[in-house]
């Protein structure tokens, strides 16, 4: 069967997902928004100036890096990163939020707000803010202002003001109940620039197209660099989903490419513990505007989750990957904390570069599929974020590992004057585990 | 006609506006929840809005998203709110619209909620995040028929023409016209312009038109009360049972209350 050329259609759906689930207040203004971005975006003026800062303020195109010593590591097919750590700032999520400020200028706004999980979002919007003097609030889960510190440092002093949100998880998707408590609120003289792929028509396609960008560089670069605009498997880490669109919709029509989304499997497989909505996981559902696969319990309240990166830590995934699921073009799986880490590790030490801890799941997923190929074939990993915000999280992932290992070290030596009774109660208890 | 519509009916014989309290399940159980509703009846409440609380809330202020934790962290469950339902009902006497997020509807099912909800006794349902738009894609509307529930929708201070209409074809019981841009609870003096909003809304409904958000006082009640057929307080009253759980005078306090503030309501 034909793809329909038209994604989303007129109402906002991709298939069953999608839509636009908000209160009234919002409606309106969503309209006016896809009609302001459907306007500008087809004007030559618009698209000249937005081609003209990503290439000559945010440093497009990104490099594509064939990582030799990773291929070498593997001992399998050629890996090639799609060097989005190296946009200004750190991530690919400039893309987006300098494509949505320009709109947002053009619509007469004066304010913009955002959300925020591992930071890299709310740094874009404050930078574009500052770029094109738009005042910028971004909404940032406690929990996440501690693990990101520096990002809410670099959003300071870009000049926006960081609004820390103290309830529910105190993560991303608070951040993004508290965005649109803001812009339902504010609607008038506020745009909210959504970070991913989420939330009501028309988010989940204006973002996509303002991140297809990157694919698109990357069919080019192919090209010219390894002979063929086909990868034969094309990875990328899944959030909301923003990077792994952007990357993937150049590819979605070349069946010969491979697709692999990659979601956080976080320390476990129950509920609360990981970030994968795919699979087991996650059951349809309607969370910030959006009718899409969701984490919940069975009463329907939004479940925890769980990733040691932040901006992976989420429990929607954007209505199109639901769809290119369920149409079996995307394949999903997931890498956990532990095997985030290890790819940290391994791309810092044999190439040099610290990967987000988002990108790293991806890269941890290369890591299995790679050695399995032949050296002839090919993987393009996207690299969407640089990890020198995750410094820290790194370090505090290292004491604690030692501190366990001290600990079962300490148990090994206290089991020997345990009492019968107490080891019989702590074995009951593992097994209840 | 419908229990609610009915409940207007009277209102405009009476020539007063509906006093519509509204409370979140469960806050701080569900057994006082239903004491609650007893007060607010007997204090005069026209209608009730009972909340369903959401993980999620992203359409309420401080005070209901507290109230929504509280209720959740106590184990309430939708099913568990229309058991109450269908034990209090028709003791109570008025009326009870359920005002929901879409997710917790949604995951039940709409078919099995409308069945469970109308044997309980609910007389309609708002859904705060589902626009008539989509409650088209969702055979909202059909369901809800088929079980006699009023579905009530939102106007807001941004709905345009169409939007207007639209909602006027949709709505049953009474169409609820959001105050201000903003989210629920009080955030000091309502819109100069709201009053004459609501008489050039009313002018191109067939419904009544009951307005909320931001309302806390008799005074502000009253003056609403001039031009609409209905009253909403949420966030004033839950704030009252926040401070009061615990205390001896928690039912007679929101009597109280919801006394003081149906009583201006006599145009």
């Amino acid at each position: 069967m034909a793809r329909p050329q038209l994604r989303p259609d007129a109402n906002g759906y991709f298939g069953p997902y999608g839509g636009r689930y908000v209160p009234e207040t919002l409606m309106a203004p969503l309209d006016e928004l896809a009609k302001a971005y459907d306007r500008w975006s087809r004007k030559r003026s618009f698209r000249n100036e937005l081609r003209d800062l990503l290439t000559h303020y945010a440093g497009r195109p990104t490099p594509l890096y064939h990582a030799k010593r990773l291929t070498e590591h593997f001992g399998g097919a050629q890996i090639y990163l799609k060097r989005e750590d190296l946009l200004h700032t750190g991530a690919h999520k400039l893309n987006n939020a300098i494509g949505q400020a320009l709109l947002a200028k053009m619509m007469g706004k004066r304010r913009v707000i955002a959300e925020t999980g591992a930071g890299q979002h709310g740094v874009a919007s404050a930078t574009a803010a500052a770029l094109l003097g738009l005042e910028c609030v971004v909404y940032m889960g406690v929990e996440d202002t501690v693990r990101q510190r520096l990002n809410v440092d670099r959003m300071e002093l870009l000049g926006a003001t960081v609004a820390p949100v103290d309830s529910g998880s105190r993560t991303l998707k608070d951040a993004i109940n508290e965005a649109l408590r803001d812009w339902v609120t504010n609607v008038r003289d506020t745009h909210y620039i959504l970070g991913s792929v989420l939330g009501p028509d028309p988010y989940p396609r204006m973002v996509r197209d303002f991140h297809r960008v990157i694919g698109d560089e990357a069919r080019r670069q192919l090209k010219k660099q390894a002979g063929t605009v086909s990868p034969d498997v094309a990875i990328a880490c899944v959030g909301g989903g923003s990077n792994a669109i952007g990357l993937f919709t150049a590819f979605i029509d070349d069946r010969r490419v491979k697709l692999v989304g990659v979601e956080a499997g976080g320390s476990g497989e129950a509920l609360g513990e990981h970030a994968a909505r795919f699979g087991k996981g996650g059951s349809l559902g309607v969370l910030h505007g959006t009718r899409t696969l969701v984490l919940q319990d069975e009463e329907g309240q939004i479940a925890g989750t769980h990733s040691v990166s932040a901006g992976l830590d989420y429990p929607a995934i954007g209505p199109e990957h639901a769809l290119l699921a369920d149409e079996g073009r995307i394949e999903y799986t997931r890498a956990s904390d532990t095997e985030a880490i290890a790819a940290f590790d391994l791309l810092a030490r044999i190439e040099g570069i610290l990967p987000a801890l988002e990108s790293a799941h991806a890269l941890a997923y290369a890591g299995k599929v790679a050695p399995l190929l032949s050296k002839r074939r090919l993987i393009l990993v996207n690299l969407s974020g640089r990890g020198d915000k995750d410094v820290e999280s790194v370090q505090n992932w290292r004491a604690k590992e030692r501190e366990q290992a001290d600990a079962e070290d300490s148990t090994a030596v206290a089991e020997v004057t345990v009492h019968p009774a107490a080891r019989k109660w702590g074995k009951s208890q593992e097994e209840a585990g | 006609m419908s229990a609610i519509s009915e409940v207007f009916e009277r209102c405009r014989r009476e020539k007063r506006a509906a006093f519509i309290p509204f409370l979140t399940a469960g806050d701080p159980d569900l057994e006082t929840t239903a004491a609650l509703m007893q007060a607010m009846a007997d204090g005069g409440a026209d209608l009730i809005e009972l909340g369903v609380p959401f993980s999620d809330p992203i359409a309420d202020g401080p005070v209901i998203q507290r109230a929504s934790t509280r209720a959740l962290a106590g184990g309430t469950t939708l099913s568990g709110i229309l058991r109450l339902v269908a034990r209090h009902r028709d003791r109570l006497g008025v009326p009870i619209l359920l005002f929901s997020y879409f997710n917790p509807i949604h995951n039940r099912g709409l078919e099995s909620f409308a069945e469970q909800a109308a044997a309980s006794g609910v007389d309609g349902l708002l859904c705060v995040d589902l626009p008539p738009d989509e409650s088209a894609h969702q055979e909202y509307i059909p369901v809800m028929r088929r079980y006699g529930l009023d579905t009530v929708f939102l106007l807001a201070p941004t709905s345009t023409k169409d939007r207007i209409r639209r909602v006027a074809e949709y709505s049953t019981g009474f169409v609820y016209y959001v105050s201000r841009t903003g989210i629920t609870g009080d955030q000091g003096a309502l819109p100069d312009e709201l009053v004459k909003e609501v008489r050039r809304l009313r002018r191109k409904l067939t419904q009544p038109l009951a307005v909320g958000f931001g309302i806390n006082t008799p005074e502000q009640a009253a003056s609403i009360a001039r031009a609409a057929d209905g009253v909403v307080v949420g966030s004033a009253l839950v704030k009252l049972i926040e401070e009061k759980t615990g205390d001896d005078d928690l039912l007679s306090a929101v009597k109280q209350r919801v006394k003081e503030l149906a009583e201006g309501l006599r145009r």
